[in-house]
């Protein structure tokens, strides 16, 4: 018993170990529950399922997740994705509605542009607050998040604004390769961000100023220059994410659209063992942090439960991962394990908390 | 912050405490806004739309007093909204069950507490963030919101009716109802555990630093799960008080309702990373929020959605204020 654990240690030690066993065992359920679960089939030329449908669901708060991730890593944390993700989509939707011709493809990529910017702007303004005037991150987010929702429905003037277009519905709903076009768009965007931070410098730099904002500054980072720019980075991300899911119903509503995303969002970032505290990520730990959630809703919501009823099961879930990851918790219980076999859980923990 | 805010500044200054500058503030604040509303519409200096402040606003106050008491200790609750729909959903549910009233108050104010409690232990004892594990208080009451039912649930119980509609008023016909006293006599409770109790100075004292206060030998662990308790409390009461004010339980009510309650303490000029604040400037900024909902209406071209802008823009213009006094006394 001892020999095989010993073997797997290398597995199991590997911080994406848990995530991914999470994932394969609620596949593995919704498969015994429902054995259709898996099936694939092609209509059209394009692939239908379950397994599609959670993979295009989950695209946005892909999205969503991964810019939080840098923010997180730099001891942060964004609050104000769902307004933007709200506001990005009501100024998008606005302006097809306006344009005589919805399906021109100019007037959406202008469409795409003004709201990405704006997008951009509010970024910027959080940025501002947090790494110039030094407020703290969960406070000024806050503000953008009770203001931006009411900016939304300002834009769109408390209606919901149903357009009619093509090439904006594509964002969500059309096909590429056989497979939704907005798991390309997250997967762009992670390799983007993975190819910055990993083929860079930049990912140690968000990590040290993560770590230790003054030390970072102290050793020649400009750690606020770092921390606007994650900022910035999130509410892009954000912005796309609000295309994505007003396309997908093709109107904008400032009331619904993005609502609760980042809490989503964070418990995505924190099932991915990016820590909180801010100081290391795993951006491969953050998406699959986003399918285990879309994996949980799809599958709550096929055992018919409602929406809101599905909230007591990612409460668990959040207790759950969370407890997983204390370190007191592990203390605790591996003390108590080690009381009578020494060994194994002790040792594994001094090895993890070499590479941190 | 809190350990030099006992200085008063320089012998030419006025002699204003650093740490009441933000609640004289939103004084000032209110007093403009009411002004404002007294010189536009003619029907705003009724006593009765001050009182209707209260009564509209009752639970929210309740609500964010024991906010105060978590946000002191530096932690945040966003169980808060859920908690006080759940606790009116059980009130109602049971109520319809028929037990007698007595029983489900008693039921109904131990949950928001129980939970309260489960959670402080969370965040001690483990050492995960408040934000996140009161984030798993607000998805576990949500819940069980729906879980109970999916409709909303009417309540005709004698007592709830009676107390619901029992106006207690001065001879010119202005009244108040017992919501409002209920939710005075918390905030009085409030006022004076934290300015003379022991558990009170802990309180400020882990806000302003945990580890001085751990070396300190004070009972840092008790009081950081007692807060959250306090907190349980506060949102029961605020939920029983709403279940009053609507004479229903509905499944997906007082959304977003943390954070009101959170700009509501913050506006009264509680600082967010704790040590600092009063309980009669969380009373200042519920009214603060009050009295833009009754503007608003006033006005009747503006919007609810400007209700949540102005809201912004005060818990920035706020949170900048108390981030500039900072760094001036620094």
């Amino acid at each position: 018993m001892n020999a095989v654990a010993d073997r797997l240690r290398p597995l199991t030690g590997h911080r994406l170990f848990w995530p991914v066993l999470v994932l394969v065992v609620m596949i593995l359920a919704n498969t015994i529950y429902r054995p259709g679960f898996l099936s694939i089939e092609v209509k059209n030329g394009h692939l239908y399922g379950t397994p599609v449908d959670i993979l295009r669901l989950s695209a946005p708060l892909m999205l969503v997740a991964l810019g939080m991730t840098l923010v997180i890593a730099t001891g942060g944390i964004d609050l104000s994705v769902g307004s933007l993700c709200a506001i990005s989509g009501a100024i998008a939707c606005l302006h097809i509605s306006e344009a005589p011709d919805q399906n021109s493809p100019a007037t959406v990529l202008t469409a795409l542009a003004l709201a990405f910017g704006a997008a951009l702007a509010l970024g910027a303004w959080n940025g501002v607050l947090v790494a110039v005037i030094g407020i703290q991150p969960i406070i000024a987010t806050l503000i953008l998040m009770v203001a931006g929702r009411g900016l939304a429905q300002l834009v769109t003037e408390g209606q919901i604004i149903t357009i009619n277009s093509g090439p904006y519905r594509a964002i969500g709903l059309g096909h590429f390769l056989t497979l939704p076009l907005a798991v390309f768009i997250a997967l762009a965007a992670a390799l983007l961000i993975a190819a910055f931070t990993r083929r860079t410098a930049l990912g140690l730099i968000v990590e040290s100023v993560g770590g230790n904002a003054e030390a970072s500054r102290l050793a020649g980072i400009r750690s606020s220059r770092v921390v606007f720019l994650v900022y910035v980075l999130s509410a892009a991300c954000a912005a796309v994410a609000g295309f994505m899911m007003t396309a997908n119903v093709s109107s904008a509503d400032g009331n619904a659209a993005g609502l609760w995303v980042e809490l989503d969002a964070i418990l995505a970032v924190v099932i991915g063992g990016t820590s909180l505290a801010g100081g290391r990520f795993s951006l491969g730990g953050t998406i699959l942090g986003a399918l285990i959630i879309q994996t949980l809703t799809t599958s709550v919501y096929a055992m018919n439960i409602s929406p809101q009823t599905a909230l007591l099961f990612k409460a668990v879930v959040v207790i759950a991962v969370c407890l997983i990851q204390a370190p007191a918790f592990r203390a605790r219980f591996s003390r108590r394990r080690r009381g009578t076999t020494p060994g194994p859980t002790a040792r594994r923990r001094e090895k993890e908390q070499v590479p941190a | 912050m809190s350990s030099t805010s006992l200085t008063t500044g320089r012998a030419w200054r006025p002699r204003v405490p650093r740490r009441h500058v933000p609640v004289l503030a939103t004084l000032a604040l209110l007093l403009v806004m009411y002004g404002v509303g007294v010189s536009q519409y003619r029907a705003f200096s009724n006593v009765q739309v001050v009182f209707n402040v209260f009564i509209d606003n009752g639970f929210l106050l309740v609500v964010a007093v024991g906010m105060t008491f978590v946000i002191l200790t530096g932690g945040i609750d966003l169980s808060v909204g859920s908690v006080v729909a759940m606790t009116a959903m059980v009130s109602a549910s049971l109520l319809q069950d028929g037990l007698p009233a007595a029983l489900v108050l008693v039921v109904a104010l131990l949950i928001g507490p129980t939970l309260g409690f489960l959670m402080g232990c969370a965040i001690h004892f483990f050492e995960i963030q408040p934000f996140i594990v009161t984030l798993a208080g607000m998805f576990f009451a949500r819940g069980m919101c729906t879980f109970i039912s999916d409709a909303s649930i009417p309540i005709t119980d004698g007592f709830w009716t009676a107390v619901s509609q029992e106006r207690i008023g001065d001879p010119r016909g202005n009244f108040v109802s017992i919501i409002v006293l209920i939710a005075f006599a918390v905030v009085l409770v409030a006022a004076y555990v934290l300015a003379y109790t022991r558990f009170g100075r802990t309180v400020y004292a882990i806000g302003g630093n945990p580890q001085s206060a751990l070396l300190m030998g004070l009972p840092v662990g008790r009081t950081r799960i007692a807060v959250y308790t306090v907190s349980g409390l506060c949102s029961a009461i605020g939920g029983i008080l709403l279940s009053f004010y609507t004479l229903s339980g509905a499944p997906l009510i007082a959304i977003g309702m943390e954070l009101d309650v959170i700009a509501a303490v913050v506006i009264g000029g509680t600082v967010l990373t704790g040590g600092s604040g009063y309980v009669f400037g969380t009373v200042l900024g519920v009214l603060v929020l009050g009295v833009i909902q009754t503007l608003i209406t006033f006005d009747g071209s503006l919007n609810s959605w400007w209700t949540r802008i102005v809201i912004g823009g005060l818990l920035f213009a706020f949170i900048l204020l108390q981030r500039l006094i900072g760094i001036r006394f620094k």
